[in-house]
């Protein structure tokens, strides 16, 4: 991502922002509410249209320009998304849940195999396959909407704000199957989080975003963790 | 496949007894009748398409009906077309209507989209009632056809419209249980987690209104033949916007079955108050019905029948 510039109508919400996410790595989006990390990741996924600046995706050599695709090409291109809120189908089964997931043609061959996996992965969900996904706790609803995204088969998996309504003890366990999940199916992961702490366990590195501006890259979690910003906004020094 | 060839199989028997019905040669009412009861089949389930797998309100449904009516009058009055034809030229044109409707209303959601296809049918009906061609707002008379190919024209439109359920009944069976049907559940449910996920939503929303469109036109195009008096008043009637929506909803929105329950429940009782009370208690009993149906079983019989099983 270069350069990029969004936001909603009248409303610009990022100032040319420019981020890098390698293969393999997991980097974190670190910033407080609206300081525009979920528009950075609709950016990615196709849902919000950047005025200026380039989105792309490079893999072996060649490279798709995203700002031209929409989101169901996007997420045939490998990145799934775990939206902010979860936003689950709450009147839908989990395992209806599920097989939205899989929507993408691609993925339809491999759609049992990765039902088996989303479900050993969260044994709790196996038992709870034909109950409705809005009747669930909050901590199962994430894990499920996790679930949901690793239907696609993605190589990318975008995460927003997975800590939104957990209790601590929930955001440690979402955080830890992020991270399970990221090296089991070597998945190159991009987090937006405003829980320094928890983000900062699983990362390599980091950005941090303040008012629609990158204002600091950390290239390891321990220059995050000593960046005066950080203290500033997280530590209340 | 092979639930497919048992579907097929189903149809083709209860368009032969449609036909067996046919020759019975009993009372002709009761094919008047049969055929309302049927035509309501294909709207409810055309409706159940877009408003109940989708969950897009479709409040405009007498323009759809409408539409295919007044092409089946337009292609008799101009080169006196035969049935086969109007029905799919009916079909394709409210298609086509379906399709516009879905691009104009990209971005309206939920009780936005259903004031718009409010205003859609009274804006045709206007048109309509200014179109001298077709009679305008003083209508006109149709002459059917002589000699259908057998019994007399209303038992053949009876046998007609039986076929035409059988086919709605299939397409709407074959949707819900497609990727198409998942895809449109989650629209209803949550649009902008559909799209977070990759679904199609836009080219589902148009499918589900074309699709639901052409059948609509394809339940009115043997309108003018039935009635053999076309008028706005009656081809844009309330009733079709009622019923369209009160019937899946009172059989159940999310299968194909609960439609059929809901036309051929509500459209008997409506049959039944005509002859034995008067035609007024036709809305009266549809409403009273959907009020309890909504305050009482907000998931219709299905849903009440799941509901005693214990599910």
């Amino acid at each position: 991502m270069r350069d990029v510039d969004a936001g909603y109508g009248a409303v610009r919400v990022l100032h040319g922002v420019s981020i890098e996410v390698r293969e393999g790595e997991t980097v974190a989006l670190l910033g407080t509410n609206g300081n525009g990390k979920s528009t950075l990741i609709k950016c990615i996924m196709g849902m919000v249209a950047p005025e200026s600046g380039e989105v792309f995706l490079e893999t072996d050599g060649t490279r798709v320009d995203l700002t031209r695709k929409s989101t169901e090409e996007i997420v045939s291109l490998g990145i799934a998304l775990v939206p902010e809120g979860r936003r689950l189908f709450p009147k839908l089964t989990v395992e209806e849940n599920l097989l939205l997931g899989a929507y993408r043609k691609g993925a339809r061959a491999d759609i049992e195999r990765n039902l088996e996996f989303a479900l050993d992965t969260f044994p709790v969900l196996r038992g709870r396959r034909g109950q409705l996904a809005g009747s669930m706790s909050g901590g199962e609803q994430q894990m499920l909407a996790i679930a949901r995204a690793l239907m696609s088969s993605p190589r990318i998996l975008l995460v927003d704000e997975p800590s939104v309504g957990l209790a601590p003890i929930l955001v440690s366990r979402v955080i830890g199957k992020i991270k399970e999940l990221k090296e089991q199916r070597q998945l190159t992961v991009l987090m937006a989080e405003q829980n320094f702490n928890q983000a900062t366990k699983i990362a390599d590195r980091g950005y941090i975003i303040v008012h629609g501006k990158i204002e600091f890259e950390g290239r390891s979690t321990q220059e995050l963790r000593e960046n005066e910003l950080v203290k500033k906004y997280y530590l209340g020094v | 496949m092979r639930h497919t060839a048992g579907t097929l199989l189903v149809g083709l028997a209860v368009v032969a007894a449609g036909i067996a019905v046919a020759m019975l040669r009993v009372n002709p009412y009761l094919y008047f009748a049969g055929y309302v009861i049927l035509q309501y089949v294909v709207i409810a389930t055309a409706w159940n398409i877009l408003g109940g797998y989708g969950g897009y309100v479709n409040f405009g449904t007498p323009a759809f009906f409408a539409l295919g009516a007044y092409t089946a009058v337009v292609l008799i009055q101009w080169i006196r077309a035969p049935l086969p034809v109007l029905l799919l030229a009916g079909g394709l044109v409210s298609a086509l209507l379906g399709l516009g409707i879905g691009y104009l209303t990209l971005r309206l959601r939920g009780v936005f989209f259903s004031i718009a296809t409010l205003a859609l049918s009274i804006v045709l009906q206007t048109m309509i009632m200014n179109w001298d061609y077709v009679g305008g707002s003083r209508g006109l008379s149709v002459l059917r056809p002589s000699g259908p190919p057998f019994g007399n024209y209303v038992v053949f439109l009876f046998t007609v419209m039986v076929a035409l359920a059988v086919g709605a009944v299939t397409v709407a069976r074959f949707i819900e249980r497609s990727w198409i049907g998942r895809g449109l559940s989650a629209l209803r449910d949550n649009e902008e987690a559909a799209e977070c996920m990759g679904v199609p939503t836009l080219r589902l929303k148009l499918f589900a209104t074309t699709v639901s469109g052409f059948l609509l036109g394809v339940a009115g195009a043997p309108f003018p033949y039935y009635v053999t008096f076309v008028e706005p008043n009656s081809a844009f009637a309330i009733d079709y916007a009622v019923n369209a929506l009160a019937m899946p909803m009172i059989g159940g929105t999310t299968s194909w079955i609960g439609p059929v329950i809901g036309a051929v429940l509500l459209g008997s009782a409506q049959q039944l108050a005509t002859v034995t009370i008067s035609s007024e208690m036709n809305l009266f009993i549809v409403g009273v019905v959907l009020v309890a149906f909504v305050v009482l079983a907000p998931e219709g019989i299905l849903g009440l029948v799941r509901r005693l099983r214990g599910r």
